[in-house]
């Protein structure tokens, strides 16, 4: 075997920014024609290496090179123009236009000063097809789904930009799992073609899967980089978390508590409840002190389902009993008065409010259930914002930080303060460790069983089996709109994983 | 080390530009035009005495605009606009010129009778005619834009088109000139030597500033201005909360029209408040509210509105004529959006930070 070649050589990068070391002397290098998994608690100092590679950042200190060449990446175009291409996890292209405009957008060949329609067709379903993917390029690309608005990113990055690095910033984050082998099988046919690809993600099966190597940051520095194959998923866990496993390993099946409490309160019962197009009838009950886990691919009905109990939309068959009361008027406001919460999926678009700060967004919904004219006192806010940042542990220089300058984990940390301050009765967690890094993934698994011992009703839905099994006492499957299953007690994951593929 | 802290807050605060960019026309006028600070006291026949001078006067003829863009802000706070301010004003002046004209109807209205210094309706109903016909207008657009759903600038561009016809429609076609002295004070009048309207604009801001900071609206109005749907989603009517700001809106509109008219001593349909909104957009855009909505500051609207008029003032006394005020105003806006440019912000922020001041540079 020849030695491999490095594309990308990052030597002794160290970037500081008022109160944090974000990135300190750390050493990075992309082979040639490899996956290369970069991974991290967040906070890690992942994104601001990918920053400085792609010139959105400068570096204070430390050089980089490409292809052997000391470079210096002024800015994202410059370092599009040196082969190194971005795709994000929000595909950042237009979806009212078509799929092949997309791909050209910016170098669309031209006849007598217009476009060349037929002619940019047939490019960009060569340069598609370079990635073996069934794609009318002539279709609006918001027809497909997002998996595929990733390939045509990038389609784009490849072909218009040449790209010789790729990176892929949490592409699988809102892919299913089909969707995602569809993504594996571009990245490799990339791989062969001699593109390095590198490969950012919380998903750890897919590293195991996928990269050929794994760099692992911790709070800025480098912890090291490890061939895939010499890397026990313990130690990478360990390295990621620089703390012991006990903890984690104390953690799994402590559900397994007895359930011989008298009999359970019932807080939600639904009847037939569902809404065409959206989510066929579905008969659910929630009761207090019990974590009802939800299990589905996306597009099961699952986000449907917490949105028609939490009154985003108004149901149009069935009915919704909450606390011996059917309810008749759906909106958030009402099931907030009900005693019902929402953490919505869609963190960013639904669940923060990015400028205000860490305080104004914690009492938010209590505010909106007291209403406009009791404005709660500065002290009274305060209080709050302080409890339940010590509570939850939300990392934030102050309650007035802004909290989209907050990481992920801690955003999620603040929209649950923002529903626990109301006291809800009945927590609805919408993938709530979605892009949340390992250590606070686990504080949010256990502070969800620890409010269920508290006697609160929670529901969990997760794409990721392992937690739902881990923390509920139930749980639901649902697949294509439907609930197919419902299991307590034991289960396993083959078991679930049949029922949500429809096996039998 | 507290006064670092202060001019810390200062410079943080949404108030630090406009206030910078009024200092330099300030100071401008100090040097070109040394008597433009001049102050006097003068003996009026029906109001008494009075304070009066160029700064005097800013304050004066600038206070519907300042009204004007109180109610922009909260408007652009949600995320919205209104363009039919300009119209609202026409509306509303309009509708105080018809209940005092005593002809009402086709009746002739001879010399003798707009002599006659008198009214057809009794002074505070007018002045509640005239509040309500503005609210409702504000109303109207709240209701398009946050129950039918439609844009901020199309829903408000219905009434700014069809509301200058509307006020012509109230005068029937006219420009009514009003001869009812009380009427006047409003735009003319004094308290304690100084003009009436600053007082109403001062009211206005106070109601407003306790309607915003010591309920949960202002904070509502942010959170929705910022992001809509997590509003939503956390419990908060994000449609009434636009409403009470286009509402309210129309309400200071219609303050406006009251002292407009009032101060011209007529009511004319098509020139009532005539471009009233845009600069109320650029007064609160100077106060560094954004246009895509979120955080917003009162009395930094204000100001903006005032550095328009400081302004306006400015290029008059300097004897650009009234025909150019326009292109004169034109470089106000080139300034104003290079003033608060990304690069010029970051520029200042390092000047500042030099300073030795080591606040964070999260502005």
């Amino acid at each position: 075997m020849n030695e491999p070649i490095d594309v990308v050589r990052m030597l002794g990068i160290t970037k500081s920014f008022p109160g944090v070391m974000a990135l300190d002397d750390v050493d990075f290098t992309l082979r040639k024609g490899e996956i290369h998994a970069l991974v991290g608690e967040n906070g890690a100092g992942k994104s601001t290496l990918i920053k400085v590679l792609t010139g959105v950042e400068q570096p204070d200190n430390g050089t980089i090179q490409l292809d052997d060449k000391l470079v210096q990446v002024r800015s994202p175009e410059h370092s599009q123009e040196l082969g190194i291409s971005t795709v994000y996890q929000e595909v950042n292209l237009c979806t009212n236009i078509s799929v092949a405009e997309n791909i050209m957008l910016g170098r669309e060949p031209r006849r007598l000063g217009s476009i060349h329609w037929s002619k940019m067709n047939d490019l960009a379903r060569n340069a598609i097809n370079r990635l073996s993917i069934d794609v009318d390029v002539t279709q609006p690309l918001g027809n497909y789904s997002v998996a595929i608005q990733q390939m045509v990113a990038i389609t784009r990055a490849l072909e218009i930009l040449s790209a010789k690095v790729l990176i892929l910033d949490e592409p699988t984050s809102s892919l299913d799992i089909h969707e995602t082998n569809l993504l594996f099988d571009v990245m490799r046919k990339l791989q062969n073609e001699g593109i390095g690809i590198i490969f950012i993600t919380h998903f750890l099966d897919q590293v195991y899967e996928i990269a050929d190597r794994i760099t692992v940051l911790r709070n800025g520095q480098l912890v090291g980089t490890y061939e895939t194959r010499s890397l026990p998923r313990v130690e990478l866990v360990a390295k990621m978390l620089g703390r012991s496993l006990t903890e984690l390993d104390a953690m799994t099946r402590v559900r397994s508590r007895a359930e011989d409490t008298a009999e359970k309160q019932q807080l939600v019962e639904a009847k037939g409840l569902g809404l065409a197009r959206s989510l066929e009838p579905v008969d659910l009950e929630l009761y207090a002190s019990e974590v009802l886990g939800v299990a589905g691919l996306l597009g099961s009905g699952r986000t449907e389902m917490a949105g028609l109990i939490f009154g985003i939309d108004a149901p149009d068959s069935g009915s919704l009993v909450v606390d011996g009361e059917e309810v008749t008027k759906f909106s958030p406001l009402g099931s907030l008065k009900r005693g019902i919460a929402l953490c919505p999926e869609d963190r960013k678009a639904e669940g923060i409010v990015g400028d205000l700060t860490v305080r104004e967004n914690i009492i938010l919904a209590l505010q909106a259930r007291y209403g406009w004219l009791k404005y709660l006192s500065m002290q009274r806010q305060n209080e709050l914002a302080d409890k339940y940042i010590q509570l939850l542990g939300i990392v934030t220089p102050s309650p007035e930080q802004r909290v989209s300058n907050l990481s992920g984990g801690n955003q999620q940390k603040v929209i649950l303060a923002r529903w626990l301050a109301t006291n809800p009765k009945v927590l609805i967690l919408d993938e709530p460790t979605r892009g949340v890094d390992v250590g606070a993934k686990t504080e949010i698994q256990r502070l969800v069983m620890q409010l269920s011992e508290e006697g609160k009703s929670c529901v969990f839905i997760s794409s990721e089996l392992e937690e739902v099994l881990r923390v509920s006492d139930r749980v639901a499957v649902l697949r294509d709109r439907k609930k197919v299953a419902e299991y307590s007690g034991d289960v396993d994951d083959k078991t679930l994983i049949q029922a949500m593929a429809g096996e039998a | 080390m507290k006064q670092t802290s202060f001019l810390g807050r200062l410079r943080r605060s949404q108030a630090f530009w406009p206030l910078v960019a009024w200092v330099l026309i300030l100071v401008f006028d100090a040097i070109v035009e040394p008597g433009f600070f001049r102050l006097g006291i003068i003996e009026d026949p029906v109001y008494g005495k009075h304070l009066y001078g160029n700064l005097v006067d800013i304050f004066n003829n600038g206070a519907p605009l300042m009204l004007v863009a109180l109610g922009m802000t909260l408007v652009i706070a949600t995320g919205g606009v209104d363009l039919s301010v300009g119209a609202v004003i026409a509306i509303s002046a309009a509708m105080g010129a018809v209940l005092i004209n005593p002809a009402l109807g086709n009746q002739l209205i001879t010399n003798e009778i707009l002599t006659r210094n008198a009214t057809n309706t009794p002074l505070p109903l007018i002045i509640l005619a005239t509040l309500a016909a503005g609210t409702v207008c504000g109303l109207w657009n709240g209701w398009l834009v946050s129950r039918a759903g439609i844009q901020p600038m199309v829903a408000t561009l219905i009434l700014m088109v069809a509301g200058r016809g509307i006020a012509q429609l109230i005068t029937n076609g006219q420009i009514m000139t009003i001869y009812y002295t009380p009427y006047f004070w409003f735009g003319n009048g004094y308290i304690l030597g100084l003009p009436v309207s600053i007082f109403i604009v001062a009211g206005v801001l106070l109601l407003a500033w306790l309607l915003v900071r010591k309920t949960a609206i202002g904070l509502f109005i942010e959170s929705v201005g910022i992001n809509a749907k997590s509003t939503y989603y956390s419990g908060i009517n994000e449609k009434n909360v636009k409403l009470l700001a286009y509402t309210f809106c129309g309400f200071c509109g219609a303050i406006a029209g009251l002292i407009l008219s009032s101060y011209v001593h007529s009511a004319d349909g098509n020139n009532n408040g005539l471009n009233y909104e845009l600069d109320a957009i650029l007064a609160v855009v100077m106060g560094g509210t954004l246009m895509t909505g979120g955080r917003f500051s009162l009395l930094a609207s204000v100001i903006g509105a005032v550095v328009i008029w400081t302004f306006t003032v400015t290029v008059y006394s300097l004897g650009v004529p009234a025909n150019a005020l326009l292109a004169a105003k034109a470089i106000l806006v080139l300034l104003v959006i290079l003033l608060y440019s990304d690069y010029t912000r970051r520029l200042m922020n390092r000047v500042f930070e030099r300073r030795g001041s080591q606040h964070d540079a999260a502005h």
